[in-house]
C-alpha cells in the first residue's frame, strides 16, 4: 500500500485536491464549497450545517463526506461548523482578478475589514497577500469565526491560512 | 462514614457520564475527584470535537465540561466530593478517600473507576531540566490558569495531543518551532495536521530528540532523523533554539486502585499499558468493581463518554433499578454507538488492543 504524503506531512496531494476542488464550470457560476477532508473519521456534522442539501446525509459516520455542488449556495456555514477545521468556501466570480476565500479563524486578535493579510498555502508558504472582506463572529466561545479574504483569482485553490501583515491591524483584542 | 449505592473515582468525561446515566435510573451516586471541578481534562480541551452531530460534535470540550457540571449539579442523587483523591479499596467495599477536611471512609454497593490516565516519558539527555514538559501540563498552565509555558516550543509526538496543543499555543501566541514524530507518518487526525502545517508549523516524521540541552532551563534541543530500525542517522542532527520541550508521546491508565482492589490486568500495548480485563458490562474480575474511560484503554473522549454511559446503565441493572427490556435496548444502543465511534481506521489500534483482551479475558488471564 502507498502511503500519501498527506499523512507523512499535513498537506494534500494534487490528485486528493483534484477529488475535493469543484469543476470550473461550477466555480465560474459563484461560491463554492471545497472540503478539505480526506481521511475516516467518525465526523457528521457538516452535512447538519448545511441548509440546502450540498453535503449528503452519512450512511456510515466515519464516510468522508460527499459533497454536491450544484447545492451549494457558498453561505459558509459549513465552513464555521467543521470541528476539523478543514470547510472553505472560494468564489471566484468576486473580481476580475480577484477571489473571495472564506477561512475558518481561531487565532487572535480578530482581524477587522481591510486589514492586509499574508496568504499561506496550506504548507504554510507564504503565496501572496490578500485583504479582509468580511468578517463573521462564531458564536461566543463554541463558535469558530470565519474570515472572507479577497486575493488574486489565482490563489483561490491555492492560499489557505493568512496572517495578519505587520502594522495593518485594525482589529479588535478579543 | 457515609454510604452510597455507586461511588466513582473521577469526574472526567467517563466518570460523569456513568454518574448521569446512573443517577437518572434512580442509582445514589457519590463522585470523587482531586480537581476542584467537574470535567478532568474536558476542562482543557478548547477543540471542537468530532463525532455525532446529535451528540457533542462540533462543540469544545470546555463547553461540554461546563454542561456536565450542571448536570451533577442539578441531580439530586448525585453528590460530588471534589479536591479529594482516593486512597484505597478495601474488598468489603470501603473506599477511603483524602478530602481536604481529612480521611474519609466511603461505604458503597458498587465502585467505578475512571481514573483515567497519566502521560508517558521520554528518555534522553537532558530530559530533567526545566522546560520540559508534558502535553497535559502545557495544556493545563495555557488554558486553565492562562500562562504561557515559554515562547518557543519543540512538541515531541504528531498524536492528537501533540497536533491539539501544538495548535494551542499558537493561538496563545506562542512559537512552535516543529512538532517531531519518530513513527514515518503522523499519528493523528489529518484535519489537526493539515491546521498546524498551514500555519506554518513544520511536522517531520521519523524525527526525534537526540538531546536538549541548557545550564539551568531549557536553551535548546537537538533533533535528529531516524532510519527503519529507529536508529538516529549520524549527520542529520539539527539544532533547535526552543525554551520548551512538551512531550505527548502517549498516555498510560492510572490503574493503581484497580491493582489494590484485586482486578486481573493484562498488559495490551494498543491500550496504552496494564489494563482490567473487563465484561461486555465494564465489571472487572473483582466483583462489583467496573471501569470506564482511558483507564481501560487509551482512546478519547467521545468513546469515554459513551462507556462511562454503559457503566452506568449496567451498575443501575445490577442494583436492581432497571427493567432487563430497558437494560437490554440501551445496551445495544450505547454498545452500536461505541463500535461505530471505533470502526474506522482511527479504531484500529483500539479495536487490535480490545480483541486481546477479549482473548484473555477467554483464557482466564
Amino acid at each position: 500500500m502507498s502511503v500519501s504524503t498527506l499523512g507523512m506531512t499535513g498537506v494534500p496531494s494534487a490528485s486528493e485536491l483534484a477529488r475535493v476542488t469543484p469543476p470550473a464550470e461550477r466555480r465560474a457560476r459563484g461560491p463554492v464549497v471545497v472540503v478539505e477532508c480526506f481521511q475516516r473519521i467518525p465526523c457528521d456534522p457538516c452535512h447538519y450545517s448545511c441548509h440546502f442539501g450540498a453535503i449528503a446525509p452519512f450512511s456510515d459516520i466515519n464516510d468522508v463526506p460527499v459533497v454536491h455542488w450544484d447545492n451549494c449556495t457558498g453561505c459558509g456555514l459549513c465552513v464555521a461548523a467543521c470541528p476539523g477545521l478543514a470547510i472553505f468556501v472560494i468564489d471566484e466570480t468576486a473580481g476580475t482578478d480577484d477571489c473571495l476565500i472564506a477561512m475558518p479563524y481561531e487565532m487572535s486578535p480578530v482581524p477587522a475589514k481591510g486589514t492586509r493579510v499574508s496568504l499561506r498555502d496550506r504548507a504554510g508558504v507564504a503565496v501572496g497577500s490578500g485583504s479582509v472582506e468580511r468578517v463573521v463572529p462564531g458564536r461566543k466561545v463554541a463558535g469558530t469565526t470565519v474570515v472572507w479574504v479577497r486575493a488574486p483569482k489565482d490563489l483561490s485553490m491555492a492560499a489557505r491560512s493568512f496572517s495578519i501583515e505587520e502594522g495593518d491591524f485594525c482589529g479588535q483584542d478579543r | 462514614m457515609r454510604t452510597t449505592e455507586l461511588a466513582i473515582v473521577g469526574a472526567g468525561p467517563a466518570g460523569v457520564s456513568a454518574a448521569i446515566e446512573a443517577a437518572s435510573r434512580g442509582v445514589k451516586v457519590i463522585l470523587v475527584d482531586r480537581a476542584d471541578r467537574i470535567g478532568g481534562q474536558l476542562i482543557k480541551q478548547t477543540h471542537k470535537f468530532f463525532g455525532w452531530h446529535e451528540k457533542s460534535a462540533g462543540t469544545r470540550g470546555i463547553v461540554i465540561a461546563d454542561q456536565m457540571e450542571k448536570s451533577v449539579r442539578d441531580n439530586p442523587n448525585i453528590i460530588f466530593i471534589d479536591s479529594s483523591e482516593a486512597l484505597g479499596y478495601y474488598s468489603d467495599g470501603v473506599l477511603l478517600v483524602e478530602t481536604p477536611a481529612g480521611i474519609e471512609r466511603l461505604w458503597c454497593d458498587r465502585l467505578l473507576i475512571a481514573a483515567g490516565a497519566s502521560e508517558k516519558m521520554l528518555l534522553f539527555p537532558g530530559n530533567d531540566l526545566p522546560g520540559v514538559y508534558g502535553a497535559g501540563a502545557v495544556q493545563t498552565l495555557m488554558n486553565v490558569h492562562g500562562v504561557r509555558p515559554g515562547t518557543s516550543v519543540l512538541m515531541i509526538g504528531s498524536g492528537n495531543i501533540g497536533l491539539i496543543v501544538s495548535y494551542q499555543l499558537m493561538q496563545a501566541g506562542v512559537r512552535v518551532a516543529a512538532v517531531l514524530e519518530a513513527l514515518p507518518t503522523i499519528g493523528g487526525y489529518v484535519v489537526h495536521a493539515s491546521k498546524i502545517r498551514r500555519l506554518g508549523i513544520p511536522i517531520l516524521t521519523s524525527h526525534t530528540v537526540k538531546r536538549v540541552y541548557g545550564d539551568d532551563q531549557v536553551e535548546g534541543a537537538v533533533i535528529w532523523k531516524l532510519d527503519s530500525a529507529w536508529a538516529g542517522i549520524p549527520g542529520t542532527e539539527r539544532d533547535l533554539a526552543v525554551d520548551v520541550v512538551c512531550l505527548a508521546t502517549g498516555l498510560t491508565p492510572l490503574g493503581e486502585l484497580l491493582w489494590q482492589a484485586g482486578a486481573q490486568m493484562r498488559y495490551i500495548p494498543e491500550l496504552g499499558g496494564f489494563v482490567p480485563i473487563h465484561d461486555e458490562n465494564l465489571e472487572t474480575t473483582a466483583k462489583g468493581v467496573y471501569v470506564a474511560g482511558d483507564v481501560a484503554g487509551i482512546e478519547e473522549a467521545s468513546t469515554a463518554m459513551a462507556a462511562g454511559r454503559l457503566a452506568g446503565l449496567s451498575i443501575a441493572r445490577s442494583l436492581g433499578k432497571v427493567t432487563e427490556e430497558s437494560y437490554r435496548a440501551c445496551h445495544r444502543a450505547v454498545s452500536h454507538e461505541l463500535e461505530q465511534l471505533r470502526s474506522g481506521p482511527a479504531g484500529e489500534k483500539v479495536r487490535r488492543g480490545l480483541e486481546r483482551l477479549r482473548e484473555g479475558r477467554r483464557l482466564g488471564a
